[in-house]
């Protein structure tokens, strides 16, 4: 699959951050290449990657940061900067064997320091390639702000979502449209008594089926996932399964949704009883991806970054062996990078941000933390 | 001793109440314990001159029981006590009240006679304590009064005390309270088992504190014990002589300090002049030669200029004094006239020697380090500045982005580095506790300017210290007060 970058010069990369002067609009820009393989290798590291709208539109209808659509909006262009921790994962997942049962690759960092963003590059890379895309925008949004919260008919024990569940199902139509025709379901599915789903039916009819009747889109969810998972590795499918979960610590942690006064346990909820499923590693032929996320979450203390801390006991232990990747903040050349990004937008329009001393400036009012400097950078 | 107390105490011997209704300032300090001083002095002025002045020392109660009894004495415990036999102490107030009366000039009204009078009544328990010939001289005094007594009325003499102005002190109570202040002083000595000769100033405020220790908040209320010429205003003696007729040739300006010094300033001026025409006579004169260095000094300001001359000025007179010194230091040769000058200058001290520097250290890895501690409203800071060149930043052990979520306060932090150029050289090690996140920034970034003064050159320094980097903010809560809501804000006035 052939998509758009500009080519960028490498040795203008040796010389970042010694003088800056010299390295004017003709630096960074979105890099240029033929396959998506050259874009990004070592060398790459600071320079800019620029996304087609057009995977935009399908692949993040709602999984990026609202500060980073906003920026997409204004500058008509989505430009993620190649980092290290994206550019890790991705080289895990071009060499894993894909017979082994899949891999959980964490991220896990400070408050803004782009592990979203890092996220959302590898999914990219994984429908670059052609994968089949599980995108679970935000976890947290599944244990809180419960509007409706119905039994459910499958399990009497367990609560629906069936508004979380139609949004993402559409969500999920509209990403991976194109697998909707060829996966085939391998049981049968019993929604009411009138209802059902034969063997073999199309995943689409599947999907059309949970949007159409809401009462039961959670179960349809649920046959979703088992299906995908079941299916993944076998010999006779040709797709490989990307889970990508952002905030998967809302899974283990606590929720605030309340049936009668009474709060609920996340594992009564439906949707995420079967992403628990999901993410344990007993199917083959995919890859696990997620990140933790302290801002959505409830009740952890808002100095907590790490694995441990975020996760719990329970979690941790499920999780675990997982790969953790951490998310620092920016370098000094990532740095120099995000600031001239922004010069040759535009963006920044105080004269004195162009100086060294107002670079310098930045760096200690941001501490190099991507969030902080977007957010100074919106008002310079 | 004379010992001066705060009017709490004067309140209670009753002598503060009406009297004295303008001068509190110097009131404060002159109420003065010392009664046998007072009642003598009282008494000895009771014989003296018109039937005003008595009117005005006596209380009303005392002049009805005079009027009335006779003979009795003005306070019943006196009155108790037997007279005293006629031994030397009477004598000597006889004599005392025989001489005054030549020697007393016609305007002075005694600030302690007044007090005898409200405090006799108070004082009569304290007699015992006094000498006992304080009694033997109210018998005559009472006796002498009843020969000039005429009766007015209360109200007139309240009307009079209040328009009689600021009280004034005559030469010799003020001698007589240096006196006292110095044998005081040698008393004070022993009882602190020092050396009397070498009491300083220093050990006597020193020894007043350990003697009488107070909790009051404001310092000028407690107790102190000074050189008379420290607390009782300068005040001009009796500017003319027994005749009548005054001493300085311009008293008749009204203002004869002021206008004496402008015309001793002219004077100086035209002998300026002259040594000028003397010079251009020989052909020695040149015109940029010898102008007066004043260094680093001001004019004295319109109230200092007061209180030398110890008399009141208008500001157009000060404006016109500080145009004629100016005129004068114009002139070329005006440097003979230097001391004259000096007298009305004063030093400025340059406020950046005073700053303490701290002291430059280096620890084990020969990186320097310095530390400095900061204080803003209720909050304390102590800052390690190292000269590592990475420019990582710690409060409290947390990373300072963490710490301080704010754009405010990472800027507060800034303000010192970026205003001296530093800001990726230093590593900060900052520790804060207390207050809220404004006033820990505010702390913060006053110890790290003052960490930062031991990295940079004095010139650096004055430049953070005009800036203002260096100056602790000296605002804090301020307290509420009772009968309103807050420190400023009143109850909601309400028409019905």
């Amino acid at each position: 699959m052939l998509h758009k970058c500009v080519a960028l010069k490498s040795d203008a990369l040796t010389e970042f951050g010694v003088c800056s002067k010299d390295l004017s609009v003709s630096i960074l820009m979105s890099l240029t290449c033929v396959s998506f393989q050259a874009c990004h290798s070592e060398t790459h590291i600071g320079q800019y990657y620029t996304l087609p709208s057009a995977h935009i539109r399908t692949l993040f209808p709602s999984g990026l940061p609202w500060r980073y659509q906003q920026q997409v909006k204004t500058f008509n262009e989505a430009c993620i900067m190649v980092r290290q921790p994206s550019l890790e994962v991705i080289s895990y997942l071009k060499k894993t064997d894909y017979s082994k049962p899949a891999l959980r690759y964490l991220f896990y960092g400070q408050k803004g320091t782009g592990k979203t963003i890092s996220l959302c590059h590898a999914v990219h890379f994984c429908y670059t390639q052609g994968w089949l895309v599980l995108h679970i925008p935000d976890a947290h949004q599944w244990v809180k702000n419960c509007k409706e919260l119905l039994p459910s008919s499958y399990n009497a024990s367990r609560f629906d979502q069936p508004l979380q569940a139609t949004t993402w199902l559409r969500n999920f139509r509209l990403t991976n449209e194109r697998f909707l025709s060829k996966i085939k379901t391998k049981h049968r599915y019993m929604w009411t008594k009138r209802e059902f789903t034969e063997e073999g039916s199309l995943l689409g009819e599947l999907v059309d089926q949970g949007i159409s009747r809401v009462k039961s889109s959670s179960d349809v969810v649920g046959a979703v996932m088992k299906e995908l998972r079941l299916q993944s590795g076998q010999p006779g499918s040709d797709f490989h399964l990307a889970v990508a979960v952002d905030g998967v610590n809302g899974l283990w942690g606590r929720s605030t949704i309340k049936k009668e006064d009474k709060s609920v346990d996340p594992e009564e909820l439906t949707l995420i009883y079967n992403l628990r499923k999901l993410m344990r590693n007993d199917w083959t032929g995919g890859a696990i991806i997620a990140t933790l996320s302290q801002t959505g979450s409830l009740y952890t203390p808002k100095s907590a970054y790490l694995p441990q801390e975020l996760l719990g006991e329970r979690g941790f232990d499920s999780m675990d062996p997982f790969i953790p990747v951490s998310v620092p903040n920016y370098s000094e050349k990532e740095f120099e990078s995000c600031c001239l990004y922004y010069m040759d937008r535009h963006w920044l329009q105080h004269p004195q941000s162009r100086t060294e001393e107002g670079k310098k400036e930045l760096v200690f009012l941001s501490n190099k933390n991507p969030s902080m400097l977007d957010r100074i950078c919106g008002f310079l | 001793m004379a010992l001066y107390f705060t009017p709490l105490v004067s309140r209670l011997s009753g002598c503060h109440r009406g009297n004295f209704t303008r001068n509190c300032g110097s009131c404060y300090r002159a109420c003065t314990l010392d009664f046998t001083s007072v009642l003598s002095q009282g008494a000895s002025r009771s014989g003296d001159g018109s039937t005003s002045q008595t009117d005005r020392w006596l209380g009303d109660r005392d002049r009805g029981r005079l009027v009335l009894r006779g003979a009795s004495v003005t306070s019943p415990a006196a009155a108790r006590r037997p007279a005293a036999s006629s031994g030397q102490p009477s004598q000597q107030a006889r004599s005392l009240w025989q001489q005054l009366p030549r020697q007393l000039p016609p305007r002075t009204s005694p600030l302690s006679a007044k007090m005898a009078a409200s405090c006799v009544r108070t004082v009569g328990s304290f007699l015992g304590k006094c000498m006992t010939c304080s009694s033997s001289i109210n018998t005559v005094a009472t006796q002498v009064l009843l020969s000039r007594q005429v009766c007015v009325s209360s109200a007139l003499c309240r009307k009079n005390l209040a328009a009689a102005g600021p009280e004034k002190f005559t030469l010799e109570y003020i001698q007589k309270q240096v006196e006292e202040y110095e044998i005081g002083k040698r008393h004070l000595a022993n009882m602190m088992g020092e050396d009397p000769e070498n009491f300083t100033q220093e050990d006597i405020d020193r020894s007043i504190t350990y003697l009488f220790p107070s909790g009051l908040f404001e310092k000028t209320a407690r107790p102190l014990m000074k050189h008379p010429d420290e607390i009782f205003p300068k005040q001009r003696a009796v500017q003319w002589g027994a005749d009548g007729r005054p001493f300085h040739f311009l008293f008749y300006t009204g203002k004869q300090s002021y206008y004496s010094l402008m015309h001793d300033l002219y004077g100086k001026i035209l002998k300026i002049e002259k040594h000028q025409d003397r010079l251009r006579a020989k052909g020695l004169f040149s015109q940029d030669a010898q102008l007066i260095s004043l260094g680093p000094s001001r004019w004295l300001t319109k109230e200092e200029l007061e209180l030398l001359l110890v008399e009141t000025i208008s500001t157009h007179d000060y404006d016109r004094f500080i145009k004629l010194m100016e005129h004068m230091l114009c002139m070329p040769y005006s440097s003979t006239e230097e001391e004259f000058v000096q007298r009305y200058r004063r030093l400025l001290e340059a406020q950046s020697l005073k700053q303490l520097v701290p002291l430059l250290e280096k620890d084990e890895n020969g990186v320097a380090f310095s530390t400095a501690e900061g204080r803003r409203k209720t909050s304390d800071s102590s800052v390690i500045l190292r000269d590592c060149g990475s420019g990582h930043i710690t409060v409290n052990g947390q990373d300072y982005l963490q710490y301080f979520p704010v754009l405010q306060d990472r800027e507060q932090l800034m303000f010192p580095l970026q205003f001296m150029g530093v800001l990726g050289r230093f590593n900060l090690e900052c520790k804060v506790s207390g207050g809220g996140r404004s006033s820990q920034a505010g702390a913060l970034r006053l110890a790290i300017s003052r960490a930062l003064l031991s990295f940079l050159s004095e010139g650096d320094g004055e430049a953070m210290r005009q800036a203002g980097l260096l100056t602790p903010d000296p605002r804090v809560r301020e307290r509420k007060k009772p009968g309103q809501e807050g420190a400023r804000r009143k109850f909601t006035w309400k028409k019905r």
